[in-house]
């Protein structure tokens, strides 16, 4: 199924036909999330009704750096298997990955000046994540600046490796520094630490961020494959001259 | 001589008599540090307390500017090109050269920190941690620097790309090179927590970079 769909032309059919079901499911689920976030869960004792910020910064969060961990996967397959759609996976997801990380950023923001009376703090977490948005700033220049999409895409490849490093750093930063920001909740030994009336529509909000990602990149790439047939379309027209 | 070596001192001595390299730097390190108290106010104690973190910025922004001299001359007059056809392996050629850049670039950075430590009002029981992480550090900057470099070697006009390549990777050196300083100067913590993750920071990008770039340069040459 991996070398099946490597072929532009097959995936485009899939994409094609799965990218209104994976919408719809999107936009119910989102629907669900946000209702239930928003509205039904409870108020937490202690921030009160702010707390609410963490149904749409938690998930942008995880969002944001999972992200980059799936470009830097697209770009190991992209240079090792040289498979023909990975190069485009991880083109698709860069501008994907830099808005969660900026939602994250922003509505950290927003929930920090009222919890802890300022806007931005230079602890070891949003630092870590300031770092990733601009590694995706760097990221998309590069695969800007190089004309020829083949060679971009390796470039872009070696790139989005050599920044992976930056991800197990993000994670673990609220552990390893004496942070402002709130150590993991979730994923930490022992479990996690949320009751599950806050617990549940946060889950669901983390799998409405998975399915607008996921939509998302589906119509990116099909744009690109289509970008790039252009590109191809008009190369030939220019080679083929006059007698066209 | 053997292949290595031939590089090596081939590119100390370009550098050394087309000039520019070191000095250039060293002429830029001292400007930005001269133009810092200008903008944040000549107040002593001030200075004193910001000036390691001062000193590690504007060598960064060194560095970044001199990166283009390590690959671009010889990628523009062809000489990439055999020596990636040579009987030196890519990376073996790539290390040759980020070393090279290193003594003639690095180096004399290195040494001119403490002297311009003294614009700053630094500490004088600091300059000597200040050297030493920026010896340790610098080899980084120039490693993870020539990953960038390599990158955009088919790029015009990219300069800018470099920087913004490059920086997010040098924010750890920075973070670790800084905070080793202050813990001689503030701190209760000791300088060897952040001196040695960012010995290890230096060790790990000497092993990944030259991989990296070589892989980058072949790319490019293509």
């Amino acid at each position: 199924m991996f070398d099946y769909y490597a072929n532009p032309a097959r995936f485009m059919k899939l994409s094609g036909a799965l990218l209104p079901w994976v919408s719809g499911l999107t936009v119910i689920v989102l629907a669900v999330g946000l209702y239930w976030g928003l509205v039904l869960a409870p108020a937490d004792y202690q921030q009160g009704e702010t707390v609410r910020i963490m149904f749409i910064h938690v998930p942008a969060a995880f969002m944001g750096t999972a992200c980059y961990g799936y470009i830097a996967l697209a770009s190991a397959i992209s240079l090792i298997f040289k498979h023909p759609l990975a190069d485009v996976a991880a083109k698709s997801a860069a501008p994907i990955g830099a808005a969660f990380a900026f939602l994250a950023l922003m509505t950290g923001s927003l929930w920090g000046k009222p919890m802890w009376g300022a806007w931005w703090v230079w602890d070891a977490r949003l630092t870590s994540m300031l770092v990733l948005f601009l590694l995706y700033m760097g990221y998309m220049a590069l695969w800007q600046m190089i004309e020829e999409p083949i060679q971009a895409g390796r470039a872009a490849a070696i790139l989005g490796l050599v920044g992976a490093i930056n991800i197990p750093i993000i994670k673990f930063s609220v552990d390893w520094w004496n942070t402002l920001h709130q150590p993991a909740s979730i994923v930490k030994s022992g479990g996690p630490s949320i009751h599950s009336s806050i617990g549940i529509p946060l889950a669901i909000m983390f799998g409405a961020y998975v399915l607008i990602f996921s939509s998302l990149i589906l119509a990116a790439m099909r744009a690109e494959i289509l970008r790039r047939k252009v590109r191809n379309m008009r190369l030939a027209q220019a080679e083929g001259g006059y007698h066209g | 001589m053997n292949p290595f070596f031939a590089l090596l001192m081939r590119d100390i001595r370009l550098a050394v008599r087309q000039g520019g390299g070191g000095g250039m730097a060293v002429g830029f390190f001292l400007i930005v540090v001269s133009i810092l108290p200008l903008g944040v106010g000549p107040d002593l104690n001030l200075l004193a307390r910001i000036a390691p973190g001062l000193l590690w910025v504007a060598l960064l922004l060194s560095v970044l500017l001199s990166l283009d001299r390590m690959f671009h001359a010889d990628y523009e007059d062809g000489t990439l090109d055999l020596l990636a056809t040579g009987p030196l392996p890519l990376t073996l050629v790539v290390i040759a050269k980020m070393l090279a850049h290193w003594i003639t670039t690095g180096l004399p950075l290195v040494i001119a920190a403490p002297v311009l430590g003294v614009l700053l009002n630094l500490d004088t029981q600091a300059f000597l941690p200040l050297m030493l992480t920026m010896l340790v550090g610098t080899p980084a900057l120039n490693f993870l620097g020539a990953i960038g470099a390599a990158l955009t070697l088919g790029v015009r006009r990219g300069g800018l790309l470099i920087s913004l390549l490059v920086l997010p990777l040098y924010v750890p050196v920075l973070i670790f090179g800084v905070g080793a300083v202050d813990a001689v100067l503030v701190g209760p913590s000791p300088f060897g927590s952040p001196f040695l993750i960012l010995l290890a920071i230096t060790l790990v990008s000497a092993v990944i970079s030259p991989v990296a770039a070589a892989a980058a340069i072949r790319l490019n040459l293509d």
